[in-house]
């Protein structure tokens, strides 16, 4: 098993902790796990990406130029990474983000309004964990578990009373994400 | 396998968390991308409250390398990271501590060059660092770590290299390296060395201990007399001639029936391994050969392989620097061939198979 991920959007909305959750609790299950954001004044304001890899083996390079999966959560991050999925993989976005859909017919491409379930939670901070939740319900290399474990060891604990919110984020993520009909 | 004992950080933490832990006495440091996560992570650990170790921030890289030059002067184990633009400089500072065989720990977290360039990865202060950015005769032992995990491993190796041989050391690592985070297991935390022991282990520090019992220890670059400087140059010389016999260290993967060769360090070399892979899954017989110590170049490992080797394909972050050792390690004897990416821009493993395919023919 070789999970590679792209997560991409703007600065603030949670794109590198989103990651570093993933690598956390995959790190959890026992994988070998990559983070690499790309680092930069393009943080501020522009787009924020991280590449993420879980894998069975050893990771060799953490550089990668194809996708197995993406989460692309503003227009820029979709024109730029959408032709860099490899056939089969996977899309995911926020419709919120996005004004033009994409339409490639060899990828599966799920949508999920985030930005709606975040202020539903009261808290829009929690957009990156509903857009998390949808990711492990359509491709559970994770579990819910890990991630709140990685949450509980991440997180310092003045922000322990905030992590059963983002549990709820991360199941009304699960719930939330569609398949889009033009994916295969 | 416990899990329990891995953490997720950046190369960059790892950094931070090793020095506290194998008993560094003191960092100094200026921040600059994209190394500053370890002042930062220093000051987050504050080990000036546990292990004693001081952590300051100078007012330029200057007064850095001139700290370190005071600090490792006393026999304490001292070490700076910088990047790029602020390792050069440091260069008269480096210079003067090779010239007074003051042992010392610099991290050098390459970005693109020449000038400020850009904060992005890349490999182009090689040559500043095996064959010296100050002036004079003069070489740092140098390490080039290629995960987080080698960030935090190499740190202690470092300073025992630097007190075996009373040498600035060198750790050339890059963007790509201390920006990622991977797990690490990190060292076990060693108590900093008492006075005592340092006093034993560094009878030629000027710390004023045993004063009533020895001549004042002098440690300088200046000598007025060039017959006196030579002598201290042919000594300087043997020194580093015992460093190339003992200290040559490289890593091999797939070299033992390799036609092929990719040799790179750090980061690329990661990016080498997965094309070696990619490789022989059509049939090639790639190898990766990487250099860990890029000074001493670890040429007799290097040339172990060219029975069998046909063409060499040297990878880097730069227009082509290490080629030349790799040319010299092996008298030119078979065609080498370089490719590189230059200014931030880091390739993917494609890029280096379609590069070997090429040279292949």
């Amino acid at each position: 098993m070789k999970e590679e991920i792209i997560i991409s959007g703007f600065g603030g909305q949670g794109v590198l902790s989103m990651g570093k959750l993933l690598a956390y609790a995959g790190m959890k299950e026992g994988k070998e796990v990559s983070w690499l954001p790309a680092y930069g004044p393009e943080q501020r304001g522009g787009t924020a990406n991280v590449t993420v890899i879980l894998s069975d083996q050893k990771i060799a390079s953490p550089i990668l130029s194809t996708y197995h999966t993406a989460i692309l959560l503003n227009q820029p991050s979709l024109d730029r990474f959408l032709p860099k999925i490899q056939p089969g993989g996977t899309l995911i976005y926020d419709t919120y983000g996005i004004a033009k859909p994409p339409s490639r017919h060899d990828i599966n491409i799920y949508e999920i309004n985030a930005m709606d379930a975040a202020a539903k939670l009261k808290n829009i901070k929690t957009f990156n964990m509903v857009i998390l939740g949808g990711l492990i319900k359509v491709n559970p290399i994770v579990t819910i578990d890990d991630i709140r474990t990685a949450l509980y060891e991440t997180l310092p604990e003045r922000h322990h009373h905030l992590i059963p919110l983002n549990e709820e984020a991360l199941r009304l993520g699960g719930n939330m994400i569609t398949k889009v009909s033009f994916g295969i | 396998m416990n899990l329990q004992k891995y953490a997720l950080m950046k190369g960059n933490e790892a950094l931070a968390h090793a020095a506290v832990r194998c008993g560094c006495d003191g960092y100094f440091g200026y921040p600059i991308t994209p190394q500053s996560e370890v002042l930062e992570t220093l000051s987050l650990l504050k080990p000036w409250e546990t292990t004693g170790m001081v952590v300051l921030q100078g007012e330029s890289e200057v007064a850095v390398v001139n700290m370190l030059y005071g600090g490792g002067g006393t026999g304490k184990r001292v070490m700076t990271s910088s990047s790029s633009p602020g390792i050069a400089l440091m260069q008269e500072g480096i210079s003067y501590m090779a010239a007074a065989e003051i042992p010392c720990l610099i991290v050098n977290v390459q970005r693109g060059g020449p000038g400020l360039g850009t904060i992005q990865p890349s490999q182009g202060d090689y040559r500043q660092a095996t064959v010296g950015g100050g002036n004079g005769d003069y070489h740092i032992l140098v390490l080039a770590p290629d995960s987080v995990q080698e960030m935090a491993d190499f740190v202690d190796l470092s300073f025992q290299l630097a007190f075996k041989y009373r040498n600035p050391v060198i750790m050339l690592s890059d963007g790509v390296i201390g920006q990622m985070m991977e797990k690490v297991c990190l060292p076990p935390q060693k108590p900093r060395r008492t006075e005592e022991q340092i006093w034993e282990e560094c009878s030629w520090a000027v710390n004023g201990h045993n004063l009533s019992r020895r001549k004042p220890n002098i440690l300088t670059s200046l000598e007025m007399d060039p017959h006196v400087m030579e002598d201290r140059n042919i000594a300087l010389q043997q020194k580093y001639e015992r460093m190339r016999q003992t200290e040559q260290r490289s890593e091999s993967i797939s070299c033992e029936d390799a036609e092929y060769l990719f040799v790179a360090f750090g980061s690329v070399a990661r990016i080498a391994e997965e094309a070696v892979g990619k490789l022989r899954q059509q049939g090639i017989k790639a190898g990766l050969f990487r250099p860990v110590t890029l000074w001493p170049f670890p040429e007799d490992k290097l040339r172990s392989y060219l029975p069998r080797v046909k063409k060499i394909l040297v990878c880097e972050l730069n227009s082509g620097q290490m080629i030349s050792d790799v040319r010299l390690a092996i008298d030119c004897s078979r065609p080498v061939e370089h490719f590189g990416r230059m200014g931030g821009v880091v390739p993917d493993s494609g890029e280096l198979v379609d590069a070997m395919l090429h040279i292949i023919g």
